[in-house]
């Protein structure tokens, strides 16, 4: 029988990766609420993010701030570069094209980066205390991550529902045509909504370069899970993503202690599985 | 000069032209209606006007810039809004987050508030339910907001696209009512609507659109004096 107080840290550090988790997917699924296209090659991105993140602070002894700044920067810069270079000319085509230009941008960065940095497995380790609450065990280097990443999360939503430009990118997802008699240029908040989710890939992986080691194919560590939660969710439900989250790094983290980490990603799937045949529309879906 | 006129007008989908060589204009504080049978190009004309449409052939000048092949988002900026057909509201935004993105253009951004509180003096009921999501509404109220979402923007024309359309008997006396007192406040109208005989009491000019084509154009009430009109679309 296992002691409680591990499936107590488990499930704490369930909550903890599930904020890390949430900012992937939330990025991922702003991008396709608004855009309609899944960017197969989100996690990818994260990955070069996480790399810079590596050198800067790794390699040339940059503070981690400023790493994790220079990071979030390359990140938007992507998010625009991908929409103007790859999305832009295939808005409108069909959905099998769409699929086809991001997954190669997917297999054209894998190749990149193991080209450049071979497949070795790089991490950054930063040495900070822990903390033991009623037994539970708390590392900062989780902790701050999280907590980053709700804060982000809460600056999104003020965003989305406080500007006007956050306020006309969910509009544009209800109704393109509209939004552009209203005077909005369609295409410039298409690009904004790309540097948003871009910038938030940015922040994801300077926060997880701090986790997990990064190497060339981490986008087939993390990504699969990303788009799952984000279909779990319900494409494009941001509130479905958040909850998605935490329910998917639950399972994984608990699974993790009550046997191993790769059976709680067996349990994900299967978890997903199911739930797509329960309910289609996503866990927050309206029935009928 | 005249504050939109439009002369030679061509435009279609695909193979399909839907709009023949049409002239119209309207001048400033005029209210005019186009009227004509279903798939007339009703809908197509006003399409054309506010850009969401390209312009085949012919001109389209605003206030004496000439406003053909201008994308959708550059004709509002001139200040022209556009109340589509089926009013094409944000369904899950909130009534005022719907009146907030009909002032998204910079110069409509500056007046917000004050623009908002007149839109909340003409249609009260949109004060009352501005945090209600737009889809919870009624069909009148949808329609009442579809037009204070136009009004945001402080243009210099409306466009209406048959704002009765789909709603009770009452509530399109109502509604006329309703736009009846934005005219008065000086608005500049061109209206589309099925219902001809009320619409023919509301503004000065109507023109008569029938496959393509203005057929007919005159005072409105010389044009309900018309046999013709009469017969065929105000039924008497
Ligand atoms: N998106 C489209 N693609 C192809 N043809 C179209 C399209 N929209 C309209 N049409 C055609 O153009 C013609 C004019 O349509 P339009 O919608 O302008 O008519 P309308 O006068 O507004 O009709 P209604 O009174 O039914 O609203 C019709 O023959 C219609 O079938
Ligand atoms: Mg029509």
């Amino acid at each position: 029988m296992i002691d409680p107080i591990f499936l107590a840290e488990a499930a704490v550090n369930g909550v903890l990766l599930g904020g890390v988790l949430a900012l992937l997917a939330l990025g991922l699924n702003l991008i396709f609420g608004v855009i309609d296209i899944v960017w197969i090659a989100y996690v990818d991105l994260v990955m070069l993010c996480m790399y810079l993140v590596y050198f800067l602070v790794q390699v040339y002894g940059w503070p981690v701030w400023a790493g994790g700044l220079a990071a979030v920067a390359l990140g938007a810069a992507l998010g625009i570069a991908v929409h103007l270079l790859i999305i832009s000319p295939i808005l409108g085509s069909a959905p099998i094209n769409q699929l086809l230009a991001t997954g190669g941008l997917l297999f054209f960065l894998q190749s990149f980066a193991t080209f450049l940095w071979t497949t070795d497995h790089r991490s950054v380790r930063l040495s900070l205390p822990s903390y033991d609450l009623g037994g539970i065990f708390l590392p900062l280097t989780r902790v701050i991550p999280f907590a980053i990443s709700i804060l982000a999360l809460v600056a999104l939503y003020l965003f989305l529902t406080r500007t006007f430009v956050g306020t006309a990118i969910r509009a544009v997802s209800q109704d393109r045509e509209a939004m552009g008699l209203m005077g909005a240029n369609p295409h410039r908040i298409y690009l904004v909504t790309s540097a948003v989710g871009g910038l938030m890939a940015g922040l994801a992986g300077a926060l997880l370069i701090f986790l997990y080691s990064v190497h060339p194919f981490f986008g087939g560590q993390l990504g699969p899970l990303t788009f799952m939660i984000c279909v779990l969710g319900g494409l494009g439900n941001m509130v479905g993503a958040f909850v998605a989250s935490f329910i998917m790094s639950e399972i994984i983290s608990i699974a993790g202690v009550l046997w191993s980490t790769e059976m709680g990603y067996v349990i994900a799937f299967v978890v997903f599985i199911v739930m797509i045949f329960v309910r289609p529309g996503g866990i927050l879906a309206r029935r009928g | 000069m005249s504050l939109l006129e439009l002369t030679g007008v061509t435009t279609g989908y695909g193979h399909f032209t839907a709009l023949w060589d049409v002239g119209l204009r309207v001048e400033r504080g005029e209210a005019v209606a186009v009227v004509g049978p279903n798939g007339a190009g009703k809908t197509t004309l006003l399409r054309v006007i506010s850009g969401v449409l390209p312009v085949r052939a012919g001109t389209l000048t605003f206030d004496g810039a000439a406003l053909a092949g201008r994308p959708a988002h550059e004709v509002v900026a001139h200040g022209i809004a556009h109340v589509p057909e089926g009013r094409r509201l944000f369904p899950t935004l909130t009534v005022a987050d719907n009146l907030k993105m009909g002032a998204y253009l910079g110069r409509a951004r500056k007046h917000y508030a004050e623009t908002l509180a007149r839109v909340y003096a003409l249609f009260p009921v949109l004060a009352e339910r501005r945090t209600q999501r737009a889809g919870s509404l009624s069909g009148g109220e949808q329609q009442m907001l579809a037009i204070g979402r136009a009004l945001m923007s402080r243009p210099r024309l409306i466009l209406l696209d048959e704002p009765s359309m789909g709603l009770a008997p009452v509530m399109v006396l109502r509604l006329f009512d309703l736009i009846r007192r934005v005219r008065e406040e000086g608005y500049t109208i061109l209206v589309v609507e099925q219902n001809v005989r009320q619409v023919l009491k509301l503004v000065d000019r109507a023109y008569l659109l029938e496959v393509g084509r203005i057929k007919m154009e005159g005072r409105a009430a010389e044009l309900n004096d018309q046999d013709f009109v009469r017969k065929a679309y105000v039924g008497l």
